[in-house]
C-alpha cells in the first residue's frame, strides 16, 4: 500500500522546500495537503499524526514522517542519493548539514522583526562568503559532483542554496566560479530543469501572507528562536 | 591507517557529548584534544582541518568529519546502532531529532544571561513534558527499546537526554513511568553503565569555566 507521497505543509518554502528539491530531483511525483487554518492544525494534532506537534508530516510507504532531517535522509537512501557506502555518506552529510545550517538563517529572515533583519541579512552575507561558499568551491574543485562523482542529495541541497542567496544577494556567487558552474550543470539536470520551470510544485520567496498564515496556524508570538 | 578516534572540542559537553555517549554506548575508545584558546582555534583553522570553522571535529577511520549529525550517523552506521532497514532508520532518525531539539535548549542555557535564564527553563519544561516526553513514554509502551528490538542511537540520545532534563528539573520523569523505567535498563546495559562511572569521558554539567572558555575561544563567532 505505498501509493503516493503526500506533503503537509503552509503554502511556502519553509522547511519543506528542501524536500521538495530532493523529490523533484529524484523525479518523484507528490501531493500536497496546504496547511491555511489553525482548525486544520488543530485536527493534525488531535489524529496524533504530528508526532511532537510539528509539520514538516509527509506520507510516504505507509509511514507519517516528521523531522525534516529523517523525512531527507529517508527519500535520499531510497531514490539512491545518499552515496554509496558509509565514507560517501559521511562526506554528504558534512555538506549537507552546513547547508541546512546556511538555509536555516534564511528561513527565519522573514520572521526577523524589521529592526534586526538588516544584521541578520549582514550574519547571512558574512557567513555565507566566509565559511559556506569558500568550502564548497574548493569540493568542486575538478570534480562535477560534491562527493563520489555522483549526484546526492548534498548536490540538491547546495543547488537550492545557492539559488536562494542570489536571490537575497545577486552577486554573491560571482566569486566563487567552481559553484557558479556547478549550478549551470545542475540546472541542466532534467528533472531539475522541470522543477525550475513555471507550474512545478517549488514554491516562491516567503511574503506577508506567508507568515501572517504560519503565525496564525502556529498561534505564534515574535520575536522567534 | 584507520587507528584511533580522536575528539577535538572544548573540555565539556555542548554538541560532543552526544558523540561521546554514543562511542561510550558502542563500547569504542576514544581519545580527546581540548581546545582552551583562542590561538588553537586559530591553528585548526590555518590548517584547514574545520570545514565550517566549526567544532566539534572527529578524526576517524582517516577522515576528519566535522558537523555533528554526520559524525553522529556514521557511528551510528558504523557499529549498528542504526536499525536494519531504511525505515526502521526513519523512525530512529525522528526520534533523534526530537532529543536533539530539546538537547539543544538544554546546550544554550549557560550561555543565556541571567534574564533570560528563567523563561528558557520554562519553556524547556513547558516542551519536555507537553510536547516530547509523552512521545517517548509511548513509544517505550511494552517496548524495551525505541524502535525494533535493539539497542540504537535513539535509545543512547534518550538515556542522555533524559539524565540532562533530570539535572535541570529533577522531578521532571515522575510523570512518565515508561521513561524512568527505561533509563533503569540502559544503566545497566554494561558499556552505558562504564560512561556512567567515574572516571569515564563522560564530561560533567556545564560551569563558568566551561562558558568562559567557549566565548573566549570562539569570540565574535558566539
Amino acid at each position: 500500500m505505498s501509493g503516493k507521497v503526500v506533503l503537509h505543509y503552509f503554502d511556502g518554502r519553509g522547511k519543506m522546500e528542501s524536500i521538495r528539491w530532493l523529490l523533484a530531483a529524484a523525479g518523484v511525483e507528490f501531493d500536497e495537503v496546504l496547511l491555511t487554518k489553525r482548525e486544520q492544525y488543530e485536527k493534525m494534532l488531535k489524529d496524533g499524526d504530528l508526532v511532537f506537534q510539528q509539520v514538516p508530516l509527509v506520507e510516504i510507504d505507509g509511514m507519517k514522517l516528521v523531522q525534516t532531517k529523517a523525512i531527507l535522509n529517508y527519500i535520499a537512501g531510497k531514490y539512491n542519493l545518499y552515496g554509496k557506502d558509509v565514507s560517501e555518506r559521511a562526506m554528504i552529510d558534512v555538506y549537507s548539514e552546513g547547508l541546512r545550517d546556511l538555509m536555516e538563517m534564511m528561513m527565519i529572515l522573514p520572521f526577523t522583526p524589521p529592526e534586526k533583519k538588516e544584521a541578520q541579512l549582514k550574519t547571512i552575507q558574512d557567513r555565507a562568503t566566509g565559511r559556506y561558499l569558500p568550502a564548497y568551491e574548493k569540493a568542486l574543485a575538478g570534480s562535477q559532483f560534491l562527493v563520489g562523482g555522483k549526484m546526492s542529495c548534498a548536490d540538491v541541497h547546495l543547488i537550492e542554496a545557492t539559488l536562494m542567496l542570489q536571490e537575497k544577494f545577486p552577486a554573491i556567487i560571482s566569486s566563487f566560479p567552481n559553484v557558479k558552474a556547478f549550478q549551470g550543470r545542475m540546472k541542466a539536470v532534467p528533472a531539475i530543469s522541470k522543477f525550475l520551470q513555471p507550474g512545478s510544485k517549488r514554491k516562491p520567496q516567503p511574503d506577508d501572507v506567508y507568515v501572517k498564515t504560519v503565525m496564525s496556524v502556529l498561534n505564534m508570538q515574535l520575536p522567534v528562536q | 591507517m584507520s587507528g584511533k578516534i580522536v575528539l577535538h572540542y572544548f573540555n565539556g559537553r555542548g554538541r560532543m557529548e552526544p558523540v561521546r555517549w554514543l562511542l561510550g554506548a558502542a563500547g569504542v575508545e576514544f581519545e580527546e584534544v581540548f581546545l582552551t584558546t583562542r590561538a588553537q582555534y586559530e591553528k585548526m583553522l590555518e590548517a584547514g582541518d574545520l570545514m565550517f570553522k566549526q567544532v566539534p571535529l572527529v578524526e576517524i577511520d582517516g577522515m576528519k568529519l566535522v558537523q555533528t549529525k554526520a559524525i553522529l550517523n556514521y557511528i551510528a552506521g558504523k557499529y549498528n546502532l542504526l536499525g536494519k532497514d531504511l525505515k526502521e532508520r526513519a523512525m530512529i532518525d525522528m526520534y533523534s531529532e526530537g532529543l536533539r531539539d530539546v538537547m539543544d535548549m538544554i546546550t544554550a542555557l549557560p550561555f543565556l544571561p541571567p534574564e533570560k535564564k528563567a523563561a528558557q527553563l520554562k519553556s524547556l519544561e513547558d516542551s519536555a513534558t507537553g510536547r516530547y516526553l509523552p512521545i517517548y513514554e509511548k513509544a517505550l509502551t511494552g517496548s524495551q527499546f525505541l524502535v525494533g528490538d535493539k539497542l540504537s542511537c535513539a535509545d543512547v540520545h534518550l538515556m542522555e537526554a533524559s539524565l540532562m532534563l533530570e539535572e535541570n528539573l529533577c522531578t521532571i520523569l515522575s510523570s512518565f513511568p515508561n521513561v524512568k523505567a527505561f533509563q533503569g535498563r540502559m544503566k545497566n546495559v554494561p558499556t552505558i553503565k562504564k560512561f556512567l562511572q567515574p572516571g569515564s569521558k563522560r564530561k560533567p554539567p556545564p560551569d563558568d569555566v566551561y562558558v568562559k572558555t567557549v566565548m573566549t575561544v570562539l569570540r565574535p563567532q558566539l
